[in-house]
């Protein structure tokens, strides 16, 4: 084992910030990361054994014990369990003798289940060992379980043509990128690249913020912080080395839409991180991909080959001396908490995704403690567009506080579920229409991070930054949906994917989430309501991250407008008890007692053994 | 440079890109914390150091001071934000003063005392939580572990500068770690920093303790607040 182990730290050059590619390249060759393989990396790496099972141990996707030769992967969204998740995991564990969280006694299947992978318009889906498969069916799920007894492996199974694993039909057969509505700034037809960046090295990096400035992009990865001013703060720092992101985490449930650009539109998103580090002055950069959109690897590394050999990425792009600037692809591992820029950077330089102390923000000391922009997949696409039409013509979009538009992934009860783009003023009403919403009740803007609307209260409310803001991922529910189960799903996600670094977020959720139980289970009253509310607010004005001052939205923002789904769980208190006070259960432990020293004085007295 | 900021309504001269918690504290405000240890880099996980800067909640911990700044400790509101911090740390972990070595000594403990908690509005968890007690001299009781990291970030192996206290896991499954062989290394200056450092009972030094009659011991000479006040006039 050493060995291997050996030659995968050598290929990484001993650079412990490559600790995540080097424990996925351990984990791909055993399955799992054995005690022997930490070993080797710490005395290899100048790190202690426990300091690597920080990085490890933080990740959903790594695992530290055997856990199965395939590893099942089951998307356990909102969504899939509006379609059928449940049976399909009773389908998995019967096929497969494997129960959830655990693999089989030989080893061979083990059955997980994991947050939203980023494909709401097609669930349930699962990934087993680097490809994903969607649409499960119980039929499907013991299809592929029978093929992979045969002997078959998944990719064999998921790629009957053996297609070549980095084109783009390859991705097309493993998932379907339905895009409904495209248009004015994405998805447009193929953009000539080549005489788009030429354009732009004609501008000097002042001259691209401006442009970027004028045009007014906001962030499109949630923050909506003005890209142009990112880039500005960043291009002003005195540093020599300077680094590009491109935050491929899409990690809130119910996004898909940088999964689409990424299939669709590669070469904008990366044209994109080019235009950037030409502005602020970079030579290097960095997509951070997410695990669960490994099966784009490839395809994404071939593209960015192509750019190579055109000349637009690499040394002396299109023969300027004086610009060289090339991209990597980092995998994450299962966080989303790694979305945040700061954890990104974090996982980036091979460690546990704790969000950092702000300040400094990345801008300033970013990745290896060097001035770096981060941006959204989408963002760096809507850069390329607007230097291709022109500031003006993207500032004339949406409207006066919203300018352009922006991508919805859209899931749930309705008749199309796709990708949207919305031009920002539009309402919720009118893209509900659009989409085909059936009997729409509660919609879920922005993921479990963002807030939940009533249709009936809301729906004219127009998408933008000072009304309906949106980071890209909208559910529908109707009335058939129990909204409050839903709460409580998702502040379960928040207990999962905390970081766990600060008080409010890692304590305060699991309470937020019992309270929730409790009224579910009918068992609250109304001061469960009022604690919600404070407790919530608390945890909101108080944590340390985005994950934290979001995490309360899904009550917070349900208590507003379905209080009545609330009021109908509660009950009265009977004296001055909490309904939630179970007195028998209380005394049980004193009863038992009891009754057992009852027995013990009854019995014959025996010799006390010392 | 010279700024001015307000604290508590009351304009207030120091210098630019102090830490909050300081100034606050040489102008006789005290803000209550336990993962910041003054002249050590931030490390900003307890947050019970929240106030109010500018209108919005900030750990003041984490802020520099800038001119104009207008800054609120002393109102209801945040001081029942922090409380709530507090009571968060107490139920989460099992804190049995009475039979705690760093009794008398808690930073928790005091902070607990000075912000007059009584019972938690949280109920307590009752969790059980694994003791480490192989290393030689350090035994680690993670029932009080509050989850500062001070260990992890200020203790380091005088050799090869490894970590010695690590995380393991996220959210609320996650706990420190110690790494017995290097804990075995640690000198014994560095071992009782490290117990010091600790604001709970959870690093404790074996061999040593409960070597401090009642009513003599830290925080009974002086309390929290009287220390962080006066130990910057
Ligand atoms: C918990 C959390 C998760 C996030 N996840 C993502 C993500 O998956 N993708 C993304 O682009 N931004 C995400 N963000 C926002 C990033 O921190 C950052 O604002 C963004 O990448 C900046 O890019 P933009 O300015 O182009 O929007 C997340 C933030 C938080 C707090
Ligand atoms: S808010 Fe949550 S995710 Fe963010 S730093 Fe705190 S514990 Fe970590
Ligand atoms: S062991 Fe002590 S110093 Fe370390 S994190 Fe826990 S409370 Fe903080």
């Amino acid at each position: 084992m050493n060995k291997k182990v050996l030659s995968i730290v050598k290929r990484y050059q001993a650079d412990k910030t490559r600790l995540l590619d080097m424990l996925w390249e351990i984990q791909r060759q055993y399955d799992y990361i054995p005690h022997g393989a930490i070993l080797t990396l710490a005395d290899e790496l100048n790190l202690s054994v426990n300091d690597i099972r920080e990085t490890s141990s933080f990740y959903h996707f790594f695992h530290m014990r055997p856990a199965g030769k395939h590893r099942f992967y089951l998307s356990n969204t909102v969504i899939a369990r509006m379609n059928g998740y449940q049976q399909v995991l009773m389908a998995l564990e019967q096929a497969t003798g494997a129960t959830l969280g655990s693999m089989d006694v030989s080893g061979t299947f083990g059955v997980y289940d994991t947050a939203c992978i980023g494909l709401s318009d097609q669930e349930p889906a699962m990934l087993i060992d680097d490809v994903v498969f969607t649409r499960l069916t119980v039929d499907k799920v013991q299809w592929i379980i029978a093929q992979l007894q045969q002997g078959y492996s998944a990719a064999e199974i998921a790629n009957p043509q053996q297609l070549p694993t980095h084109s783009i039909a390859y991705v097309d057969q493993l998932v379907e990128t339905h895009i409904c509505q495209a248009g004015p700034v994405f998805f447009q037809q193929e953009t000539d690249y080549h005489r788009l960046l030429q354009q732009c090295l004609t501008h000097d990096p002042d001259a691209v913020i401006k442009t970027v400035l004028n045009a007014r992009l906001q962030g499109l990865g949630g923050a909506g912080f003005s890209t142009g001013e990112k880039w500005r703060l960043c291009r002003e720092t005195a540093s020599q080395t300077k680094y590009v992101i491109g935050n491929a985490d899409e990690g809130e449930p119910g996004t898909y839409k940088d999964r689409a650009l990424l299939i669709r539109s590669p070469k904008e998103v990366f044209l994109g991180m080019i235009i950037a580090a030409w502005a602020i002055g970079a030579a290097q950069g960095i997509l951070y991909l997410r695990a669960e959109y490994i099966y784009l690897k490839q395809f994404l590394e071939t593209e960015l080959q192509q750019l190579r050999e055109a000349g637009l990425l690499g040394r002396h792009i299109l023969g300027r001396e004086d610009f060289s600037f090339d991209i990597r692809i980092q995998m994450g591992a299962g966080a989303y908490i790694c979305g945040d820029e700061s954890a990104l950077l974090e996982s980036c330089e091979g460690k546990r995704g704790t969000p950092r102390v702000k300040p400094p923000f990345p801008a300033q000391q970013g990745y290896l403690g060097m001035p770096t922009t981060v941006n959204n997949v989408e963002t760096l696409a809507a850069v390329t567009r607007l230097m291709e039409k022109g500031a003006a013509w993207y500032a004339g979009l949406g409207f006066a506080t919203s300018a352009g538009s922006r991508l919805v992934s859209v899931s749930g009860d309705c008749a199309r579920p796709g990708i949207y783009e919305v031009e920002w003023g539009l309402t919720l009403n009118q893209l509900l229409e659009q989409v085909g919403a059936v009997e729409p009740w509660a919609i879920q803007v922005s993921g479990p991070s963002g807030e939940c609307v009533a249709v009936e209260l809301s729906g004219e409310r127009r998408f933008g930054y000072d009304d309906l803001v949106c980071n890209g991922s909208l559910m529908i529910f109707n009335r058939s949906r129990d909204l409050l189960d839903i709460v409580h799903q998702f502040m379960q996600f928040f207990v999962t994917e905390s970081c766990g670094i600060c008080t409010p977020c890692r304590v305060g959720n699991v309470e937020l989430r019992q309270k929730i139980e409790r009224i579910i289970a009918g068992k609250g009253c109304q001061q469960d309501l009022d604690d919600l509310l404070s407790w919530g607010e608390i945890i909101r004005r108080t944590s340390r991250c985005g994950l934290g001052a979001t995490s309360p939205n899904p009550i917070l923002t349900t208590l507003a407008q379905f209080n009545q789904l609330y009021q109908a769980k509660l009950i009265a208190s009977q004296g001055t008890l909490l309904p939630s006070f179970d007195v028998k259960a209380a005394l049980q432990g004193h009863e038992q007692a009891r009754i057992k020293v009852m027995q013990i004085e009854s019995e014959p007295s025996k010799e006390v053994v010392k | 440079m010279s700024i001015q900021i307000t604290l508590d309504g009351r304009p207030v001269s120091t210098q630019a890109g102090a830490n909050l918690v300081d100034v606050a504290a040489e102008h006789g405000v005290y803000i209550p914390t336990l993962c910041y240890l003054k002249g050590k880099p931030c490390l900003g996980t307890c947050r019970i150091c929240s106030v109010s800067v500018n209108g919005r909640i900030a750990a003041a911990c984490t802020v520099s001071v800038s001119d104009g700044m207008i800054v609120a400790v002393d109102e209801p509101a945040l001081a029942d934000m922090r409380k709530a911090l507090i009571e968060m740390l107490f139920i989460e972990g099992n804190h049995n003063c009475p039979s705690c070595e760093k009794s008398g000594r808690c930073d928790l403990q005091a902070v607990g005392y000075d912000v007059g908690m009584l019972v938690p509005r949280f109920p307590y968890r009752f969790t059980p939580h694994q003791r480490e007690v192989g290393a030689e001299r350090i035994w680690l009781e993670r029932d009080r572990c509050i989850f500062c990291q001070r260990c992890v970030d200020y203790i380091h192996d005088q050799h090869s500068g490894q970590k010695i206290f690590t995380i393991k896991g996220r959210g609320s499954n996650a706990r420190i770690e110690i790494d017995k062989t290097l804990a075995d290394q640690m000198s014994a200056e560095q071992v009782r920093e490290a117990a010091e450092l600790c604001p709970v009972g959870c690093i404790i030094e074996k061999g040593v303790g409960f070597n401090r009659p009642i009513g003599e011991r830290k925080f009974e000479i002086k309390s929290v607040r009287q220390r962080a006040l006066e130990d910057d006039v």
